[in-house]
């Protein structure tokens, strides 16, 4: 049985008649001992399944755990967990289901009553990460008084917040190393929460304020850079322009990481040169972003650094080919890069030439709506990746068309993809030239690609790509599908093959309930199923609910659907049983 | 297949969600969108009994949530887009020294200064004369000059015209006599 790090497990008795846990048979290794091995392992995979062997082995794992890693805060209770463990430094919550994402539903996954519980038992936390996760004021200012030791804070694609949470843990956490906002939205009064770090406040490390859309104090940017003498990771938002980026990089020329600010302003001759020399002198450089609005005219601003660049993230600019193209042979030494796709195939070409040690390609689209194929990037220029660079281990690639013999040569020019991420953007779509269904390609993803740890398929696609998905895809963790399948057949094919299979993600898929129920007793082995806009009903979902008491089954229904429609399905495991804060429009069956 | 070029107003008109209202910053209703392709578009407000019917892929239409980029993603390409293909217009008040009223124009509708200046001539019956980079618009009895993003008065014609598009707020054309600092020799 799949472990769950959370869950107090069941031991295995080691000795049949120690009911009264009377006679333990002795360890078979001194307590020293264990607490040293425990030291090593810090997986928290690795230390459930430690967690497992024999109860005290048991109790010296959860005693010495510091760090926890929660991937769905709904598996298990703050009360739960502060009761195994008693000495947690670092913790990671995971929220909202990640097609959830893309319709914004007020859907729950708080953060709030786990910090309470931790401000209780955990008053040296030091860290806190959450993703997908909402994320009150009033939580920010309780965590901000209620941990003394508290270093790092980061804010993934979360929402809930504003200005005077910020503030609060701007004004209070005085050992703050890191405050980290990606892709968050939050409702922005004014940008004043970075004005209220203290004068002397110098601890910070990383400062990642990207994704905030207010106008911030330059000044106090300036003086907190000046200050911060080990911060190695600062990224701005579109608020700060290029001159006064030059003058925190100045001030900061040992960063590791850098996100610009707005890099549209007209420049004199003299502040050109300025730039230019900031950036060359930034030798440590590694990682690159924002960028926004950088045209061909200030691209070569960035090429004093660019020789050092392991990641560069252009995914907020949309540089036309013909500007993109004369970057990538000043970066030699990329590992990831991200682009929007009006770069084309002739940029990703250029990358193809230039950047034999990439590992990573995103390509986003820069208007995900059109859908004329002549836009954006083709197979062609993924081929032309493909080949020039072998260590090709992770893509997400959106396009408007693509062909099964070219996936086909991708793979055996990269045969190392962990994450194979295709979205062919128009549902439903063919092979471009054959007109085929795309299941040959996702056939050569599974059977040439042994790693695959995660896999979107897109396009047209019938049972077929999911027998080989079963088949042959046996590290496979994440699925994603979309518009995709002939029969519940499909979806029963990767139920019952994949045996590393946690997170299953379907949309618009002619998948019902015998393809529901088929995989009951999978979903305790998985964190998660999401199904929306399939075959499901309401009844099905019953059963399974029914059938399996450790699952919560959550149905959330759309507006003038049929009575009987289960138009979005969420199942995942849990030993919390079912949630208490779901909103109205969620059913737990 | 007639492909339709979606602008950035119906990315947002499209992208139904089940929020309350005011947790987006866009409210355009659905039906408003000038860009819906036909009637089967799926929405969280109307099942499709076709779905279940049919094998056939279902006409090319906006579906909610899809693709899968991220709204704050969606949002930055939005601003990034190319003004041609942004059917919201850019739309930018005109005034001339000594004229009543002012003028609006579409900057999209042009594609160079050429054609910009030929237009506001036209409008303002005036004489603006010719763009050279050292001199200006030396002599000309009137200087088209805008006030860019940063709120400073430039005069047109200095940047690359994507550049100026993008950062111009608005126009005013000066009389020549008073355009002395911005490059024109006087007499």
């Amino acid at each position: 049985m799949d472990p769950d790090p959370n869950k107090p497990e069941e031991l295995p008795s080691n000795s049949a008649n120690n009911s009264h846990g009377s006679t333990h048979p002795p360890s078979p290794f001194p307590d020293e001992v264990i607490e040293k091995v425990l030291s090593y392992i810090n997986s928290h995979k690795d230390r459930s399944s430690f967690s497992l062997v024999r109860k005290d082995w048991y109790n010296a794992e959860r005693w010495s755990r510091s760090r926890l890693f929660i991937g769905n805060c709904y598996s298990v209770t703050p009360e739960i967990v502060a009761r195994r463990f008693p000495r947690i430094k670092s913790v990671t919550l995971k929220g909202k289901p990640r097609f959830s994402d893309f319709n914004m539903l007020d859907w729950g996954a708080n953060v709030h009553s786990w910090l309470v519980m931790f401000a209780k038992v955990y008053p040296f936390l030091e860290e806190l990460r959450l993703k997908r996760m909402t994320v009150s004021d009033e939580s920010l200012e309780l965590l901000a008084k209620s941990f003394p030791s508290f270093k790092a804070l980061s804010l993934s694609s979360c929402d809930g917040f504003s200005d005077s949470g910020l503030k609060a843990v701007a004004s209070h956490c005085r050992n703050l190393t890191e405050l980290d906002i990606q892709d968050s939205i939050s409702e922005d009064i004014s940008g004043t929460w970075l004005s209220s770090f203290p004068e002397n406040f110098a601890t910070l490390e990383v400062l990642n304020f990207a994704s905030l859309n207010s106008e911030i104090s330059f000044d106090a940017l300036e003086r907190l850079v000046s200050r911060c003498k080990s911060l190695r990771v600062l990224k701005v938002n579109e608020s700060i322009t290029l001159d006064q980026l030059q003058r925190l990089l100045v001030l900061a020329p040992q960063l590791v990481e850098l996100g610009t600010g707005s890099f549209l302003q007209e420049l004199t001759p003299r502040q050109y040169e300025d730039i230019e020399s900031a950036f060359s002198n930034c030798t440590s450089l590694r990682v690159l972003s924002g960028l926004w609005e950088a045209t061909s005219l200030y691209l070569p601003l960035l090429y004093g650094a660019c020789f050092g660049l392991t990641f560069l993230n252009l995914s907020d600019v949309a540089l036309q080919s013909g500007e993109f193209a004369k970057l990538p042979v000043h970066c030699p030494n990329l590992r990831r890069l991200w682009v929007i796709d009006t770069v084309e195939d002739k940029g990703l070409e250029a990358i193809g030439s230039s950047c034999p040690l990439l590992e990573e390609l995103r390509v986003f689209p820069a208007n995900p709506y059109e859908l004329d194929p002549r836009l954006g990037v083709t197979e062609r220029g993924f081929l032309a990746v493909s080949q020039g660079c072998r260590k090709l281990r992770y893509v997400l690639y959106f396009c408007r068309r693509m062909t099964n013999a070219a996936v086909i040569t991708i793979v055996q020019n990269c045969p190392n993809f962990t994450h194979f991420r295709l979205c062919i953007m128009n549902p439903h779509q063919p092979d471009h030239l054959t007109n085929e269904p795309m299941d040959e390609a996702f056939g050569a993803v599974v059977k040439t690609c042994h790693k695959l740890q995660r896999l979107s398929v897109s396009g047209l696609l019938t049972d077929l790509t999911f027998e080989y998905i079963g088949k042959y895809a046996k590290n496979l963790e994440t699925l994603s599908v979309a518009f995709a399948g002939s029969s519940d057949w499909g979806m029963q094919c990767v139920l019952d093959g994949s045996p590393k299979l946690r997170k299953l993600e379907i949309r618009d898929c002619p998948f019902g309930n015998t393809a529901l129920l088929f995989g009951h007793g999978k979903y305790e082995m998985m964190r998660s199923l999401w199904m929306s806009a399939c075959n499901v009903t309401i009844k099905g979902c019953t059963i399974l609910a029914k059938e399996m008491p450790r699952l919560n089954v959550e149905v959330i229904k759309d507006e003038d659907s049929d009575d009987n429609q289960a138009d979005k399905v969420y199942v995942y495991r849990t030993v919390a049983g079912p949630r208490q804060d779901a909103p109205p429009f969620v059913l737990t069956l | 297949m007639e492909a339709a070029y979606e602008n950035g107003l119906n990315l947002k008109a499209t992208e139904l969600r089940l929020g309350l209202p005011g947790t987006d910053n866009e409210s355009e209703p659905q039906t408003s969108s000038p860009c819906v392709q036909n009637n089967n578009k799926r929405s969280s407000s109307e099942m499709d009994t076709e779905k279940q019917e049919s094998v056939a892929p279902p006409p090319k239409t906006q579906v909610v949530g899809w693709p899968p980029v991220r709204s704050y993603r969606k949002n930055v390409l939005q601003q990034q887009n190319n003004p041609e293909s942004d059917g919201s217009g850019m739309f930018v008040k005109v005034s001339m020294d000594g004229a009543p009223y002012l003028r609006k124009i579409d900057l999209k509708f042009y594609n160079n200064y050429f054609d910009l200046l030929k237009a506001l001539e036209n409008m303002f019956k005036c004489n603006i004369g010719v763009y050279s980079e050292r001199e200006g618009y030396n002599g000309s009895e009137f200087v088209p000059t805008y006030e860019d993003k940063d709120g400073d008065w430039m005069l047109v014609g200095d940047v690359p015209w994507d550049m100026f598009t993008t950062s111009c707020k608005r126009l005013r054309i000066m009389k020549g006599s008073e355009a002395k600092g911005l490059g024109c020799c006087n007499l």
